[in-house]
């Protein structure tokens, strides 16, 4: 199978003053498409640095990311951008709808700049498929917690992305509903043929991936093993 | 998914940015509500402003001749001589002429008796505008029945009624009807001595025509359609110049009176600036609170593929669409408020205003408020520009700061802003950027306070103090603390309101006259030689002082330092003013100098001795704008009798008390013999002995003029009163756009004041010790803010007032009295008003609420 994300040899520090903070270190795995992979380890083990690096969200010191066939470290800002929006969905651990648009308009955005025509049309169709059918325009904070995450959802999968990225999906929410989200979107990954990979150190959720990468402060303590 | 996938900017167009600029702006638009008020309240001062003054430079221009009551007249201050009668024949002969001067009234049905401006008027005047008299055919009939017509406000004063008789120097004669407007008579001097007309050919029995009444003759003209008014001028001003006689024409008047205007004018305009100033600070603080709070939302939207580009235009956009709902919310506010300006200026105006709409004003208020809006966000705007996805994931990067080249171009940008627009207020560049240099340098100055005061804290901290104090302490120089913003802006806000408040008390007390108790204030003119021994027997038969007996001798100059006066008009080189080589000169002579001068140049002489050349005194604008100094020659013409006179010295005049002031001295010894008359002063303790000493003297000498100096107060006090209400109200713009900006910069800082306060409410604070924490943080900021925006205010009105109104300042105690606890007290209320949530709430749902 095709690879959808190389990373080779990655290296993220960060200056605090006159000191040198090294979050990542030498950091090299590589994903195929299709497959649900899991980022463990931790808090302060670099997970989500490490999320954000791949999803070209910030800027290695050293090392190569390679997304989606593209060398991602060679794209400017906004270059990298509409990569994302053609290429990457995201769902946050604290939700992050845009809290002045409504949730059919959240769904709708990553589409809208994309030019669609039928934004609208597909918003509707994924927010049904979420079970938010009668929840078109609410907005954020007149909705629960798990209808949030649900929107978050629907909005990463509106673009059709090839790959996924998910940091803590379950982390604000409680067991059930954390649950229901996670089904959404293993079946939805299912579904499309999207690549998933999730942030966590929620172990059980971690299981039910394909292949689990453990870290611990900045470093690869086991490579990608398979979950089973 | 390859590279050729790749480009620089998503699909989206700006029809996308526009449609979410709208959904977002729809759901936080209660959020721009302190953005709209510092627009609005800016642009409505400077509109009402602009739109005022256009209007009343408009309606002078359309009704300058209705204000003159003919197209030109041509008026002298003595009978004209045959040349120019033989031009006022050659212009087709005057349609109307009139003498005038003033005098005592009489009227004997109520035994009162009043200083008056008498004008005797033959033919068919006023050509344009209306002699509005009650009842209404008094106008018509008042010549052919030989009688007068009366300034309705005296007839009310006095309670006169049509059919009583006025008497005026010799004469006698019935009041034919009530003077209600009269072209040619402003109302200011019109309270001093209100107009009274009567027929031209009666002037002559009234026995006032005589040397020393200052008598105006006047002809007036209606020009044949199409006549130009400015060849006309140019065609016979050097003719009547050099024959004592002047042209004026109704076009030439009414920009003289625009001028006029203008000035006042400039000075609003100033005062309205600053409130758009203070508006555009409340702008940016307002700007950056909104977009403190959009950053999570802009991380959002660049994580799903939004450009910086297309993150940073939603923003603009809405920013830009709030401004244009300013502008014209602010313009609309400002044309109304316009409408208020003639009830606090009433009668201070030459002309009714008619209110129009200025579509110039207009979209200047319009375009202001966009401009405004979007160059003083463009700094917070760019903060979008530099947030991080990666802020979308928690995570908080090495967050780029603003990039200095880019910042540096903003300020650039609304430095020229300022620079540009107080150009078109002023017309003048040296004032313009006088007025930027200070901005800037109050700003540095500001900032520079603010860190000092920082700095001193942490060197010279007060360990020993409790918890609350020391918090309070730490909290002013914590990591991204608020503690420059707030001082800036309070300290900017201070600053301007109490400039403007000392500019005021420069301006008023400029105007302004002192109550001197023992200084005169009657004042006598007229007293031909003769009668002055009568006239002082008179006024201390009433047991009242004469104080002051000053011989008068009208002089013109004939030559300047052997130069004849028609070889320096002709020469535009001279740099010598006008009004030296054509003004009659009232000279007095005397022994000594008096307390309102001071010697600045050369030596007082009493004593002329035997040189031929009379060492005179000249005041120091005399020297000015003759170009002599100390030593140089003057020739006078005395009345047909040159005389040679060499500058002795020059003194300084305090023009502006009210008292008899020359700018020509002469020793003793000189003018003795000259025809002259004189000015007696007297001191009289109460209206009924000066009504008294008014009705005797009227009685026994027509031909004196008396002037009531306590009425000339009340007047000015009247003047000055409307005045001061007109800068008041303006100011209070300025203040409320003040409370606003604080109002910005305080909840600027409140996001992490109740961050702090929760957690230390969590872990036990009690709703005391938090209040007592803030209460004095607060306090701090007031005090020092406000403090250093008085002093430094105080800096800037004592350089206005020696450079720009030469005048000594005195700064009045109500910025420190009122403004500066005022101010202090305000940024407590608010302050405390802001947190008063995390007193009473459980800390869990503030959290929650605040989205903290």
């Amino acid at each position: 199978m095709a690879k959808i994300l190389n990373v080779h040899n990655l290296d993220k520090t960060y200056s605090s003053g006159s000191k040198k903070l090294t979050v990542l270190q030498d950091i090299s795995l590589s994903i195929e498409e299709s497959e649900t992979f899991a980022i463990v380890g931790p808090s302060g083990s670099g997970k989500t640095t490490l999320l954000g690096l791949c999803a070209g969200l910030d800027r290695p010191n050293s090392g190569s990311i390679e997304l989606c066939g593209t060398e991602i470290e060679r794209l400017t800002e906004d270059e990298r951008a509409v990569l994302r929006n053609k290429n990457v969905g995201f769902v946050f651990q604290d939700f992050q709808l845009l809290p002045t648009l409504t949730a059919l308009e959240n769904v709708a955005v990553p589409l809208e700049l994309q030019g669609s025509k039928n934004a609208s049309k597909i918003s509707r169709e994924l927010l049904e498929k979420v079970g938010l059918g009668d929840r078109f325009h609410h907005y954020p904070s007149q909705l629960s917690g798990g209808e949030q995450q649900r929107v978050a959802v629907a909005r990463a999968f509106s673009n059709e992305p090839s790959i996924l990225f998910a940091d803590e999906p379950t982390g604000n929410l409680d067991a059930e509903t954390g649950e229901k989200v996670i089904d959404l979107l293993f079946n939805l990954n299912k579904e499309s043929g999207t690549t998933l990979v999730i942030v966590t150190h929620d172990l059980e959720l971690a299981q039910k991936t394909q292949r689990i990468l453990r870290l611990k402060g900045g470093r690869i303590i086991e490579n990608p093993i398979s979950a089973s | 998914m390859n590279s050729d996938k790749v480009t620089t900017s998503s699909r989206a167009n700006f029809g996308w940015i526009l449609k979410m600029a709208w959904r977002d702006g729809k759901a936080s638009g209660s959020k721009l509500i302190l953005f709209m008020a510092s627009i609005v309240l800016g642009i409505a001062a400077v509109v009402s402003i602009q739109s005022f003054g256009q209007n009343l430079k408009e309606n002078i221009q359309l009704q300058s001749k209705s204000l003159m009551g003919a197209d030109f007249t041509i008026d002298s201050d003595k009978p004209v001589n045959e040349r120019v009668q033989g031009i006022i024949d050659s212009l087709g002969g005057a349609g109307a002429r009139e003498i005038n001067f003033a005098s005592m009234a009489a009227f004997p049905s109520t035994q009162a008796t009043k200083l008056v401006q008498v004008r005797g008027i033959e033919g068919n005047f006023p050509f344009y505008g209306e002699l509005e008299t009650e009842p209404a055919t008094a106008a018509n009939k008042y010549q052919q029945k030989g009688a007068a017509l009366v300034d309705a406000t005296l007839m009310l004063q006095l309670g006169l009624k049509t059919g009583d008789r006025i008497k005026i120097g010799e004469i006698s004669i019935p009041i034919a009807g009530t003077l209600i407007s009269v072209p040619g008579s402003t109302s200011i001097f019109s309270s001093i001595a209100p107009p009274v007309l009567m027929p031209y050919e009666l002037i002559e029995k009234t026995g006032l025509v005589q040397t020393g009444s200052r008598i105006g003759y006047d002809y007036y003209f209606v020009a044949d359609p199409g006549t130009s008014m400015e060849k006309l001028e140019n065609s016979l001003e050097d003719v009547l110049d050099i024959n004592d006689a002047d042209l004026d024409t109704h076009t030439s008047t009414s920009e003289r009176l625009g001028r006029r205007y203008e000035n006042f004018g400039k000075f609003l305009n100033l005062v309205a600036f600053i409130a758009l100033l203070l508006g555009c600070v409340g702008i940016a603080s307002a700007i950056s609170i909104y977009i403190k709070g959009k950053l999570r939302a802009v991380a959002v939207l660049k994580c799903i593929g939004a450009s910086r580009r297309q993150t940073f235009l939603i923003y603009l956009t809405q920013i830009a669409f709030m401004g244009l709902l300013g502008g014209i919310i602010g313009t609309a506010a400002g044309i109304l408020l316009q409408q208020l300006f003639p009830l606090f200026l009433g009668d201070l105006l030459p002309v009714d205003v008619q209110m129009s709409f200025s579509p110039r004003v207009i979209l200047m208020g319009v375009l202001l408020g966009v401009f405004m809006s979007v160059l003083f966000a463009l700094y917070p705007l760019m903060g979008t520009l530099y947030v991080s996805p990666l802020q979308a994931l928690r995570v908080q990067g090495e967050g780029k700061e603003n990039s200095g080249k880019a910042g540096i171009l903003v300020l650039a940008g609304i430095f020229i802003f300022i620079l540009l627009f107080s150009y078109w207020l002023l017309e003048d560049w040296r004032y313009s950027l006088a007025f930027v240099a200070g901005i800037v340098i109050t700003f540095s100055i500001l900032s520079g306070i603010a860190k000092l005061f920082m700095k001193a804290i942490k060197k010279y901290f007060p360990s020993s103090w409790g918890f609350p104090a020391r918090q309070s302490l730490l909290n002013l120089f914590r990591p991204q603390n608020q503690t420059l913003t707030l001082i800036l802006s309070i300290g900017v806000g201070t600053f301007l309101i109490s400039t403007l408040y000392f500019t005021k008390d420069v301006l008023l007390a400029q105007a302004s006259i002192e109550a001197q108790t023992d200084s005169p204030n009657m004042i006598l003119l007229d007293v031909q030689t003769g009668q002055q021994e009568e006239v002082a027997q008179t006024i201390s038969g009433s047991n009242l002082p004469v104080i002051n007996n000053i011989p008068i001798v009208t002089m013109r100059v004939n030559s300047i330092r052997g130069k004849p006066v028609n070889e320096i008009e002709k020469d535009s080189s001279s740099g010598v003013n006008n009004w030296i080589l054509n003004h009659e000169f009232r000279v007095t002579y005397r022994d000594s100098i008096i307390a309102s001068e001071t010697i600045e140049q050369g030596e007082w002489v009493s004593d002329i001795g035997d040189t031929e050349l009379v060492p005179i005194s000249i005041s120091d604008n005399f020297a000015e704008d003759a170009k002599v100094s100390v030593g140089d020659r003057l020739t006078f013409n005395v009345q047909g009798v040159l005389l040679n006179t060499v500058v002795g010295s020059v003194r300084t005049v305090d023009w502006s008390r009210m008292q008899m002031n020359f700018s020509i001295v002469f020793p003793e010894g000189v003018l003795e013999d000259a025809p002259q008359f004189r000015v007696l002063t007297t001191l009289v303790t109460d209206e009924e002995s000066s009504a008294r000493l008014q009705q005797e003297l009227v009685s026994k000498f027509p031909n004196v003029s008396i002037i009531d100096l306590r009425q000339v107060l009340t007047v000015i006090e009247g003047l000055l009163a409307k005045i001061s209400w007109l800068i008041n109200f303006m100011a209070f713009f300025s203040i409320l756009t003040g409370i606003i900006v604080l109002l910005g910069a305080v909840r600027t800082s409140k996001y992490q004041r109740i961050k702090e306060s929760v957690l230390l409410r969590t872990i036990g604070a009690t709703s005391k010790q938090i209040l007592k924490i803030l209460a004095l943080e607060y306090i701090y900021l007031g005090v020092i803010g406000s403090l250093s925006g008085i002093l430094l205010s105080l800096i800037s009105s004592q350089l206005l007032a020696w450079q720009v109104f030469d005048t000594p300042f005195v700064p009045s105690l109500f910025p420190f009295l009122v403004l500066l606890p005022g101010i202090s007290l305000l940024v407590l209320i608010i302050g405390l008003a802001n947190s008063i949530s995390v007193i009473k709430s459980p800390p869990l749902v503030v959290l929650r609420k605040e989205g903290l």
